[in-house]
């Protein structure tokens, strides 16, 4: 009973680490996002700079961080938001690039402002791809939330790390199946989200 | 300037786990390839497997790192091989999902062609599909190779060596250069593969159309 309690509050511990790393990626990615189809010619070397962020293994990242910043859940939610920002800032982009231009004409027909447009037209119709960005951005931040337990985030991978350590084959599955269940069940909760977020006149 | 000559006066060091880490991940990507190329064809032949396959794939794909690391220890135990097996398992997902849909993608009228020509079976699968769909498969292949190179930094847990062993140990040791004479090759190395197949995958694309 007392492994089950220590399970579940490292799995609450690891969705907490995710949800808030989720919340900031995607404030920080979806107005980046807005921001270059405002100003087209800094979306190619905006989205080039998070692809190369995005290719650093976390624990090169982690280990280039802590010299600054220590250990802890401030690099990890630093490494967390700076991975997501690919998956958010290209989907952001894309999804907003995307929208028929028909319709941006009939918006700017209709006298609206830019702010208006934004809010009416263009977030609502780029949402369900801004959605898949973020399904994106909690699956990754929940792996890489596993492997920031060896620097003191908390979270199931310290379960995991030290079953590795003490070759404890039963404390690495106490982490390991957890942590796998939680990264489907949240990928299955998005595709339901998505689905329901879409627009009805976009859905097929 | 300090890591500097820390880094002058480890090179060795520094630089036999940089080969063993490039040895480890490119074993488990040419495996990888061995495995997922065929699988990839053999779903686009029988449809129905293909879903089920490609699901399970995109599940898969989901599945952290290092409990994937962690689930094989009790099946493998430690060192090279289960190392390798793992980072396989991660780098085959990739490249079945882009065998699969770049050869699925092929225009029909392509392969209709080639039938209209007598072509047989393996020769449209030689000569028209696969060149046809070799950047979707090197996309693919790129993905995995990044991959690998990351989880590879994990292996080192589980005794495979590589750039994993200075960081986990700088990071035990609380020590700032130990530390980043493992993290700053290792972001090399991804970058740098990363840049190098973009470029292979942008030249098959030319080649292809």
């Amino acid at each position: 009973m007392n492994q089950l309690g220590l399970i579940v509050k490292l799995t609450l511990e690891h969705i907490w680490i995710t949800l808030i790393a989720v919340t900031i990626s995607t404030i920080i990615g979806v107005t980046i996002g807005i921001l270059i189809t405002r100003f087209k010619r800094a979306a190619t070397p905006v989205i080039g700079t998070a692809g190369i962020l995005y290719t650093i293994p976390s624990l090169a990242l982690f280990g280039m961080l802590i010299p600054f910043t220590g250990i802890g859940i401030k690099p990890t939610l630093i490494a967390l938001v700076l991975y997501s920002q690919l998956a958010l800032v290209r989907n952001t982009f894309v999804g907003i690039t995307h929208i028929d231009p028909s319709i941006r004409e009939a918006g700017k027909g209709m006298g609206m402002s830019n702010w208006q447009f934004l809010k009416i037209v263009e977030l609502p119709l780029a949402l369900p791809v801004i959605m898949a960005g973020i399904r994106t951005a909690a699956v990754m931040n929940i792996g890489t939330a596993t492997i920031a337990a060896y620097i003191g985030a908390g979270g199931l991978g310290w379960l995991i790390f030290r079953g590795i350590a003490s070759v404890y084959t039963e404390q690495i599955i106490a982490g390991a199946i957890p942590v796998t269940l939680l990264a489907i069940g949240v990928d299955y909760l998005f595709i339901l989200l998505e689905k329901f977020l879409t627009p009805a006149g976009l859905r097929h | 300037m300090d890591f500097l000559l820390y880094l002058y006066d480890k090179k060795e060091v520094v630089l036999l786990s940089t080969l063993r880490h490039v040895e480890v991940s490119a074993i488990a990507v040419l495996l990888s390839v061995i495995i997922a190329v065929p699988l990839g064809i053999i779903i686009t032949r029988y449809r129905k497997m293909a879903h089920i396959v490609v699901n399970s794939a995109n599940i898969g794909q989901t599945v952290p790192s290092l409990a994937i690391l962690g689930m094989v220890i009790p099946i493998l135990g430690i060192g090279l091989k289960p190392a390798v097996f793992a980072l396989v398992l991660r780098g085959v997902l990739p490249i079945v999902n882009n065998t699969y849909s770049g050869i699925a993608n092929v225009d029909r009228s392509v392969i209709e062609a080639g039938k209209g020509m007598g072509m047989k079976n393996r020769e449209i699968l030689a000569l028209v599909e696969l060149p046809l769909s070799f950047p979707v498969i090197m996309a693919g292949v790129r993905t995995a190779t990044v991959l690998s190179i990351s989880v590879a930094t994990l292996a080192a847990l589980i005794g495979a060596g590589g750039l994993g062993d200075l960081i986990f140990q700088g990071i035990v040791m609380a020590d700032r250069n130990l530390l980043l004479s493992g993290s700053i090759p290792t972001a090399i190395l991804a970058i740098g593969a990363d840049i190098l197949l973009g470029g292979v995958e942008k030249r098959l694309r030319k080649g292809a159309t």
